[in-house]
């Protein structure tokens, strides 16, 4: 009775800090990448080199005034970036960090599918977040934000079932167990359901080049115009919580998760004395630099050209992968 | 013990979200509380073990038909009150009516359902053995879609493909 409350419970209180520690200095880390990029240094001033600019951000947005616009919809502009981030963290309860059951909160048979399913909820914190702003560019950002969320999320979806095609299960531990049973890290096997998955999770995240609905020289900041202090904070927190998340299911769908580079080469053996959710922690750091990296060298797309390439390119693509891989899997 | 009140709890509040879906004041209420109300029945599909079907329910219901749903409620904003949609007291009769004859249709399957308890197990008798796991849920509704339900399966997907082009037809303006 206590172990199957009070573990999870716990397990759930680490994770939860853990990932939201993780936002925050994620957000400094892309002040930071990008100003190297630009060839400037960043914030600089408060802590040794600017570190704990990441814990006097949240103190700022707590401590600033709460504003709600004039006949907005109280109740919904109070939903909208809670409908945002409870997804974002709900989705790490299936996300393991290792075989021993130490290192995840569920491992459910429909494990993929609930990380899909889940993910495809935060779309209504766009969608709300706009409406209940009672103005008419929130409104228009809320709702070019939500198309592109919708139809980039077919791609991905198209992808993970190529994935699940070459795995054989639904489970995420399943899937890395199939990694490492195959001897080679699916990125490798199916490439293309690779790099789809990973434009379509620059799609999903709203990140450059596909950040239109929240650029500010766009529709003045989107949907999140006219939210403040910390309602804004909360919106923040979901967009960076689900650039993690999708850097996790890349990493462990498409790099191994936790398995060595070459799992099935004898002679790296020497390599398994790192910790396997090290491993894992690497892999989603390396998608999270490629993210800010994309970020501080691509120009944006125009909205048009980016539905162009969420319907005609990237779902006819998905689609092919998926007819190819069933038939290899059926040949082979 | 517990199986119960878990039920009756999701039950509650399933019917309480049904309500409030009925008699909210603005529509993106209406279709707040709708979606509350597919979230909780999912609950309830994986108590009875449907683990697949409730992750399918939270995707295309919730995810999609109610995103849908809230994109048109949100764009047409509805000025006119409601009492000028009609007589409510005819309104109301119409409904008990209807209400009645739904009611009446659902204790008519319940009582015929008990009758043939014996053709899920035939239909199941063909799987191979790997494959009886009751946490298998996904493999075997495949397996059943693909073999026994083949002919309705590929039947909803001509339906769907027919509601795309459907809505492809009537929304574009040249083709």
């Amino acid at each position: 009775m206590l172990e199957t409350f009070l573990i999870p419970l716990l397990k759930i209180a680490v994770l939860i800090n853990a990932l939201l520690v993780s936002v925050t200095f994620l957000v400094l880390m892309e002040r930071k990448v990008m100003a190297w990029a630009q060839n400037r240094l960043g914030p600089m001033r408060v802590g040794p080199h600017g570190m704990l600019q990441a814990i006097v951000d949240p103190i700022k947005l707590i401590l600033k005034e709460d504003i709600t616009p004039a006949k907005a919809d109280k109740w919904v502009f109070t939903l909208a970036p809670i409908m945002s981030l409870a997804p974002a963290l709900a989705v790490f309860s299936v996300v393991p960090f290792g075989f021993d059951p130490l290192y995840y909160i569920a491992d459910i048979n429909v494990g993929l599918l609930f990380i899909i399913s889940v993910t495809s909820i935060g779309v209504y914190g766009i969608i709300l977040g706009g409406w209940a702003s009672n103005s008419k560019y929130p409104l228009l950002a809320s709702l070019r934000a939500s198309a592109q969320l919708i139809s980039y999320e077919i791609a991905v979806t198209m992808t993970l079932v190529s994935v699940i095609l070459t795995s054989g299960t639904l489970s995420m531990i399943g899937i890395v167990e199939a990694q490492q049973e195959a001897g080679i890290w699916f990125g490798f096997i199916q490439p293309v359901a690779f790099v789809l998955m990973f434009i379509g999770g620059l799609a999903e995240t709203n990140r450059v080049p596909f950040d239109l609905p929240e650029a500010e020289t766009e529709l003045t900041g989107g949907f999140h115009t006219e939210y403040s202090g910390m309602r804004f904070a909360l919106f923040f927190l979901a967009e960076y919580a689900n650039i993690i998340v999708i850097s996790a299911i890349t990493a462990i769908m498409f790099l191994g998760g936790w398995l060595r580079p070459f799992p099935s080469i004898e002679a790296l053996a020497f390599l398994d004395v790192i910790p396997p959710w090290i491993w894992l922690v690497s892999k989603i750091f390396v998608f999270l630099y490629v993210f800010i990296w994309i970020r501080a060298t691509l120009p944006r797309y125009r909205y048009d050209q980016l539905m162009n390439l969420g319907w005609k390119v990237l779902i006819p693509i998905a689609i092919a992968n998926l007819v190819v891989t069933g038939i290899v899997k059926v040949l082979v | 013990m517990l199986e119960a009140v878990v039920f009756y709890t999701l039950a509650t509040f399933i019917l309480g979200l049904g309500i409030l879906v009925i008699t909210a004041r603005t529509p993106v209420h209406s279709v707040l509380f709708l979606v509350l109300n597919f979230l909780l029945v999912a609950v309830l599909y994986v108590t009875l073990g449907a683990q697949y079907v409730a992750v399918i329910q939270v995707l295309v219901y919730a995810g999609g038909v109610v995103v849908l749903y809230l994109f048109v409620v949100m764009l047409v904003s509805l000025k006119r009150a409601p009492e000028e949609h009609g007589d409510n007291r005819r309104l109301g009769v119409l409904g008990a009516l209807l209400g009645g004859a739904v009611l009446a249709e659902l204790i008519a399957i319940i009582f015929a359902s008990r009758r043939n308890t014996n053709t899920v197990v035939n239909a199941t008798s063909d799987m191979p053995a790997r494959l009886s796991d009751p946490m298998l849920n996904t493999e075997q509704l495949g397996w059943l879609l693909y073999t026994e339900y083949l002919i309705p399966f590929e039947l909803a997907s001509m339906l769907l493909l027919v509601a795309m082009i459907g809505a492809i037809v009537l929304a574009k303006k040249n083709i």
